[in-house]
């Protein structure tokens, strides 16, 4: 039987057993858009902006583990997700976009609504189609699937010319994908990874680097049995968090810039760094020429661009992180019956009094809100069990380092680009991929406004979302350079003007709560948690408050300032640690 | 160092683009980028030319390679390989210098492959050695004109360096 392009294209879709697309109509979508109105298997969720929809395929595809998927019209519907794209991209979060493209003997042509997407997003995504031809489209779809999910995953563009969705064609389903100029490689080099063995078994002060490849290749289980099978120390970085438990008296919490001072201190200690699924990014590793300067690098990455792309490594594996992991931790367990604990003995007990020496702490109050204690209240309301997501600022960094992240996929920031915005539509995403799960988004009042217009989505769709501003009346962590770099010069950070939050969330049809007072905040969070509805909250925080530890720009990692008002340890703010 | 990397890439609309983006959004440079259908119409062979240390021809060939539409990358500095180029250049030389000209181009294996009352056009093959040495004995003859091709690769037979 003959169908439309639009209907094989949903049906392809179908075939990769996708239930859920963020997206928005337009001219050209429009055949589409009619399908999916009383189509029973696809659930469009509309988003009411396309940036929206796009970080929400992304939050769904960090949650879920599956491919993201979003659809929108051409020209300004697709230039909209340029932002979502390079997000996921930087990332590597699976996800399919699919742009309607004027038809194809305009393109070209300036013709109206016409964007070359394909050309503009060439270099932010991992790969990108013209389906030109109908005849194609059904595989164009399934290999647009298999390059996002598989390898070092990242986002597709798919861009679909109107002619092509209207044109009739047989469908035929490709039963199986194979491009021959990509075939990622998962297995590990065995004597690399023997080698990897070795070092480990040698090292007396190693440490275990994690970052965002551990939760993509599903690896946590391998990467716990790693650290505690050697009794090494694990930091987790941003992308990382999550993979390895962090209350765990093992974890090491979060390394770089704005890492804890025993992550940091520890790699600039260690004799060895085992990195796995991460990439030696500027924020984790401060100034190169000085980062880990006694340690052998143990690099395991399935992109081989990523190996000796910053930091030159003694041994690079290139493969799948779990799939190494497994081989790694047979031959660890296999060639060596050695006792871990005396050989570690004297490095954890370093390891313990740097922990003890600078603990993750801030001055507390009974005055005024401090942004810390919130993310604390959170993480203590919700026993560590919550989805997180982020906004991009001081928001990011205290949910990171306050946070104790138990499990992997309940943590979505955006990490490597640093998405204002990204946080309140990857929380809606996520909470279509777990429906159940009670999802945060931690804010500030300067992203949340970059994405607002999403209260409508949430609304309508009943979701329970809940996002807790950290509300400074600054762009924050800018406002935080300008104060320690800039003379105090706070040029275009004060947001003089900003809205009452508890009445936009309430002009949407949300809850709206606020809290002013640190005796305020535990009441307000146990209100919104109770309430099954989507809530704001404004939580009236200390502007003057800062993100600490902080490496500067261009310092070494154990180069780390400290909050001032914590060292000197004032009678009124006394000293705490975050268990 | 100057590195020569010869690329089989499936021929597709775009694919040049993203290898040229891929130079230019990393910062890498190319000197000279020669691109053509192979025996298999579906596949295309470039050659490009390109510097930097060691880490960063590293780089660039494992990014060649990232891109999902590249099939093999050959650094031809690890192979025994011939590499060639073609100039064609137009002089405009003195009428009593004409003969002289060709005579050099004939030295250098050139051919003249046009010529008019004030001009010649002569076409050369080879190494960049030779092709600089042929340049700059043909620079007094008054060079009007110059274009390249572009360095092409290929390797030697069943020898490896
Ligand atoms: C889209 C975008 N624009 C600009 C920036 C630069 N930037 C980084 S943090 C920040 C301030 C964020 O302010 P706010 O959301 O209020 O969070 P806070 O730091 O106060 O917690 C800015 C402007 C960015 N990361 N993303």
């Amino acid at each position: 039987m003959k169908m439309t392009g639009a209907e094989i294209f949903l049906e392809s879709l179908k075939r990769e057993k996708v239930k859920h697309i963020f997206g928005y109509p337009g001219g050209v979508v429009l055949n589409i858009f009619d399908l999916l109105y009383d189509d029973k298997k696809l659930q469009l969720i509309l988003t009411r902006h396309e940036q929206g929809a796009v970080h929400a395929a992304d939050g769904y595809a960090r949650v879920s583990g599956k491919a993201g998927v979003a659809l929108v019209t051409s020209g300004p519907g697709a230039t909209n997700t340029v932002t979502g794209i390079a997000t996921a991209s930087m990332d590597s979060i699976p996800m399919v976009v699919f742009t309607g493209q004027v038809p194809t003997m305009l393109i070209g042509n300036d013709a109206f609504q016409e964007a070359d997407i394909v050309g503009i997003t060439r270099p932010c995504c991992k790969y990108n189609f013209l389906a030109n031809n109908i005849e194609d489209l059904a595989e164009i779809v399934r290999d647009a699937f298999h390059i996002a999910t598989s390898g070092r995953p990242g986002p597709v563009l798919v861009d679909l010319p109107k002619d092509v969705t209207v044109a009739k064609t047989e469908f035929i389903w490709p039963e199986k994908v194979d491009i021959r100029s990509y075939r990622p490689k998962y297995e590990g080099n065995k004597f690399m990874i023997k080698k990897a063995a070795d070092l480990i078994s040698k090292a007396t002060k190693p440490v275990i680097v994690a970052g965002g490849g551990v939760i993509l290749s599903g690896a946590s289980k391998e990467l716990t049995a790693l650290a505690k099978l050697t009794d090494t120390p694990v930091t987790m970085t941003l992308m990382g968090l999550g993979c390895f438990p962090g209350s765990h008296k093992l974890s090491l919490g979060m390394p770089g810039m704005h890492g804890t001072y025993y992550a940091n201190m520890a790699i600039q200690n260690a004799d060895l760094l085992v990195a796995v699924g991460m990439r030696f990014d500027d924020r984790v590793t401060g100034t190169i020429e000085t980062f880990a300067p006694n340690a052998k690098i143990i690099h395991i990455d399935i992109d081989p661009t990523s190996i000796r792309k910053n930091i030159p490594v003694d041994v690079p594996i290139v493969g799948d992180v779990k799939r190494v992991l497994t081989v790694l931790n047979k031959l660890l367990k296999d060639n060596d019956q050695k006792q871990w604990a005396p050989v570690r003995k004297k490095w954890l007990k370093q390891v313990d009094a740097w922990k003890a020496e600078h603990p993750m702490s801030y001055a507390e109050s009974d005055d005024v809100i401090k942004p810390q204690f919130v993310v604390e209240k959170i993480h203590e309301l919700t026993k560590g069990d919550a989805i997180i997501t982020t906004e991009v600022g001081q928001n990011q960094m205290w949910a990171a380092q306050f946070y104790k992240f138990e499990k992997p996929r309940q943590w979505l920031t955006s990490g490597g680009l640093g998405t204002m915005g990204y946080g309140f539509p990857a929380a809606i995403g996520a909470q279509f991929a777990a429906p159940d799960k009670l999802v945060i988004d931690i804010a500030g009042d300067g992203s949340i406004q970059m994405n607002i217009q999403e209260l409508a989505t949430a609304v309508i769709n009943k979701l329970p979302v809940k996002v807790a501003i950290l509300n400074n009346r600054f762009l924050g962590m800018v406002r935080q350079w300008q104060e320690l770099f800039f003379d105090e010069r706070y040029s275009h950070t004060g947001l003089d003007v900003t809205p009452d939050f508890v009445k936009v969330a309430e002009a949407y049809g949300a809850v709206g709560l606020r809290a002013t007072k640190p005796s305020e905040v535990v009441p307000v969070l146990k209100e919104a948690f109770k309430i099954n509805k989507t809530v704001f909250m404004d939580f009236e925080v200390d502007w003057h408050e800062k993100v600490y530890p902080m490496v500067p720009a261009g310092a070494s990692i154990d180069h780390m300032l400290f909050d001032e008002s914590i060292e000197k340890s004032a009678k009124k703010k006394k000293l705490r640690a975050v268990k | 160092m100057r590195h020569t990397i010869s690329l089989l890439v499936e021929n597709k609309f775009g694919v040049l683009s993203r290898v040229a983006g891929l130079f230019s959004g990393r910062g890498y440079n190319i000197e000279s980028i020669s691109v053509g259908e192979t025996l298999d119409s579906k596949i295309s062979q470039m050659t490009i030319v390109t510097s930097g240390d060691d880490q960063i021809i590293e780089q660039i060939t494992k990014q060649l390679n990232k891109l999902i539409d590249v099939i093999k990358v050959t650094d031809m500095l690890e192979l025994d390989h011939v590499e060639r180029e073609m100039i064609l250049l137009k002089i405009a030389p003195q009428a009593n210098r004409k003969l002289e000209a060709i005579e050099i181009a004939n030295i250098f294996r050139g051919k003249v492959v046009d010529s008019s009352e004030k001009t010649l056009t002569i076409e050369i093959t080879g190494t960049e050695d030779k092709l600089t040495a042929f340049v700059n004995m043909m620079k007094p003859m008054g060079i009007k004109e110059l274009v390249r091709t572009g360095k092409v690769a290929i390797t030697r037979v069943g020898t490896k360096k």
